[in-house]
């Protein structure tokens, strides 16, 4: 009775809601890291796709297994580059914020802007490190790259006896492992962050935001605390960047990491599901994304039969055309929303003052 | 005839970098009047000069539909009132409604102009690049053939020339300009004198948005293509121009352009290898032989390695501007500091 289940057609859809989970969950990592700096401190971060493009590159040279088209891979354990990953997009974070944090929000956004380019700048031409526009390929995948002789040699797989006994089943369920690991992380640092928000630190946090000299006033360093949001949420980038990496096991420097889909589509995602709430991050994400995979399937179908009806017209191109279309339509929900909406669909919930939850208990 | 006496250096790094650094200055202009008038970055400014650009080449192209074949030059003088129209009509919608706000708010809706404007552009005229005149321009030769200059690079450095003097003058002995640079100086100051501020933004776009145009023409007649990325990778030369300069500063704009446009191309000269040459000719006048063959060894490897590989042009801009940044955030002509 539950053949139905296992139908093609049915195996088809459920690993397109579970692409659709995955990369949705990915696109709220960002999403989290966005608000830490954004929607807690009212940093201003324009270059999005640069902290991911750096966190996706460090995991993938770590990860890959030695190739002659760029430098190692060094085929060090999947965790291992995840965390260098997110350390390297802290580090880049940390020298950025150093030069320009004390100045307005606009010159942050001008310089990560530009750190952005120069990524994309050193991607682009270190072609014996990165291999340049070519990109690298054939970066491990979480769970899949179980399935692979040549990590089962590795220590912890070894003990597991011959690979034939398990990759069959990472064959099969990687896709949704990789998922429920992706949204479990986006759970994890969601809590984290919740925690975070709620803490001294969140406060701080937000008093910056909200009357940076009143802040000073109370003796806080601000330039400091600025700086550690600034870095906390390029270090979640980055693990973004890692996932990001893996879900398209082949990364280039300049479609992967376009900034009109990843640093403005993230922009988006946060100011619409409502930026300083992470839940409303994490939904606003979510929420995009699916619109955004959504219609692609839309102007394909739509595109074909417009080609099909005006034979001049060409469907690739409309498809083109179509894409740029609805990047300008998403542009201008972005505008709509930031003057009638600017708190987006879950707007801002302030954590009540210490003093009175004291109180509550008393009584 | 011209690799002789260093007009190698003067044809290809010097000129173009004297024509870009022109591009750069009028694009800046624009930054640093909204940055000082308005107090916000404006992202969507490179895409001022885009549209700009594109809307030259419909006037030529619906010129050419008629049968008539105009000038690029020609054809921006509808393009750059449409532009304006363009820049007072995105301020209307976009801008205007969050003056009272904080301004970062504006700088994110100049961000998402940024986007929109990008994306429309290929809506309408299609993805592919296209060219004004197709065809390589001749380099006229002056000077008995040393000194090699294209009628455009004239024409671009002239032109800009011409629009920095108008614009000088406006700035200095109109009302306008008078009270322009009241406004940047202190806003709440202005109003009280009476001055009315929204005239004073107006004309703050009708003057940007037309030197934006100029140059969206300029640098589309100069790398002679129009691409979607055109007005992006403008942006960052032009904020490091205007950063350079100092914020609010139209003549530190002009300079920080200048600075910007003639570093990116003379970083890619082999500068290493001039040195080495200097060393081997210092060696011939004292006579001594070992360090001339040393140095003219050198030299011939050194010979075509750029300082900077041309890869990393555009990174020149953005590190001028974080040393900047770092060491005199106020800029070269003293601007403001937000």
């Amino acid at each position: 009775m539950f053949e139905w289940l296992l139908s093609d057609q049915m195996v088809g859809n459920m690993l397109y809601v579970n692409s659709l989970l995955l990369m949705g969950g990915i696109y709220a990592l960002m999403c989290l890291g966005l608000n830490v700096q954004w929607g807690f401190t009212g940093l201003f971060n324009a270059g999005i796709a640069g902290f991911a493009a750096v966190g996706a590159y460090t995991y993938a040279i770590l990860t890959t297994f030695a190739s002659g088209m760029h430098v190692g891979g060094f085929e060090l354990p999947i965790w291992v580059g995840m965390l260098a990953a997110m350390i390297a997009s802290g580090i880049i974070a940390l020298g950025i914020g150093a030069i320009c944090i004390r100045l307005r929000a606009d010159y942050l956004a001008i310089a990560t802007i530009g750190i952005a380019e120069i990524i994309k700048l050193i991607l682009k031409n270190e072609t014996p490190v990165t291999n340049g526009p070519r990109g690298v390929a054939k970066i491990p995948r979480s769970w899949e790259h179980l399935a692979d002789a040549r990590v089962a040699e590795k220590f912890p797989w070894r003990l597991f006896g011959e690979p034939t006994a398990y990759e069959g089943f990472f064959k099969a369920w990687y896709p949704l492992l990789f998922m429920l690991t992706v949204v479990g992380f986006v759970l994890l640092v969601f809590l984290a962050l919740e925690i975070a928000r709620k803490s001294p630190w969140g406060r701080v946090m937000t008093a910056i935001r909200e009357n940076e000299a009143a802040a000073r006033a109370a003796g806080k360093n601000v330039t400091r605390l600025r700086i550690e949001s600034f870095v906390v949420g390029a270090v979640i980038i980055g693990l973004a960047g890692a996932f990001y990496a893996q879900q398209l096991r082949f990364i280039e420097p300049t479609n992967a990491f376009d900034p009109t889909k990843m640093t403005f589509l993230v922009w988006v995602m946060l100011i619409m599901g409502g930026s300083g709430n992470n839940r409303g991050a994490v939904l606003g994400g979510l929420m995009l994304w699916v619109i955004w995979s959504g219609t692609e399937l839309v102007i394909r179908f739509g595109a074909n039969v417009i080609g099909d009806v005006f034979t001049d017209l060409s469907p690739s191109v409309l498809v083109t055309k179509a894409s740029f279309l609805r990047l300008f339509l998403i542009g201008l929900i972005l505008q709509f929303v930031l003057q009638r909406f600017p708190k987006g669909i879950l707007p801002e919930v302030r954590p009540a003052a210490l003093g009175r939850r004291t109180n509550k208990v008393r009584d | 005839m011209w690799d002789a006496f260093g007009f190698e250096f003067i044809n290809f790094y010097l000129i173009p970098g004297l024509v870009l650094g022109c591009i750069y200055a009028l694009g800046a202009i624009g930054i640093t009047l909204t940055f000082g008038i308005l107090r916000f970055a404006n992202f969507a400014h490179g895409e001022v000069m885009m549209s700009s650009a594109y809307l030259t080449y419909t006037f030529m192209a619906l010129a050419a539909s008629f049968g008539l074949s105009l000038v690029p030059l020609v054809a921006a003088i509808p393009a750059a009132v449409l532009t304006i129209a363009i820049a007072l009509l995105i301020d209307h919608f976009f801008y205007r409604p969050f003056r009272k706000s904080e301004t970062i708010i504006i700088v994110m809706a100049s961000f998402g102009m940024m986007l929109m404007v990008r994306a429309l552009v290929p809506v309408i005229w299609g993805p592919n690049q296209i060219t004004f005149v197709r065809g390589i321009t001749p380099m006229k030769p002056y000077l008995d053939g040393m000194l090699l200059v294209q009628d455009k690079q004239w024409l671009i450095v002239i032109g800009t020339v011409v629009v920095m003097t108008l614009f000088s003058l406006l700035m200095n002995f109109t009302r306008i300009g008078k009270a322009m640079r009241a406004v940047s100086d202190s806003p709440d100051l202005a109003r009280v004198t009476g001055i009315n501020v929204e005239t004073v933004i107006r004309a703050t776009w009708i003057i940007g948005g037309f030197c934006a145009a100029v140059a969206g023409v300029f640098l589309a007649m100069n790398t002679q293509q129009l691409s979607v990325t055109m007005g992006f990778r403008m942006l960052l030369p032009m904020f490091a121009a205007a950063i350079l300069g100092g914020i609010g500063r139209p003549v530190g704009a002009i300079v920080g352009g200048m600075v910007i446009g003639l570093a990116e191309e003379l970083i890619a000269y082999p500068w290493q290898a001039a040195v080495m040459q200097l060393v081997w000719w210092f060696s011939e006048v004292i006579n001594a032989s070992g360090m001339t063959d040393w140095a003219k060894a050198v030299h011939k490897q050194m010979r075509g390695t750029p300082l900077l590989s041309p890869g990393y042009k555009a990174g020149v801009a953005f590190g001028i501007m974080v040393i900047m940044l770092i060491v005199r955030p106020a800029g070269l002509f003293k601007g403001r500091v937000f």
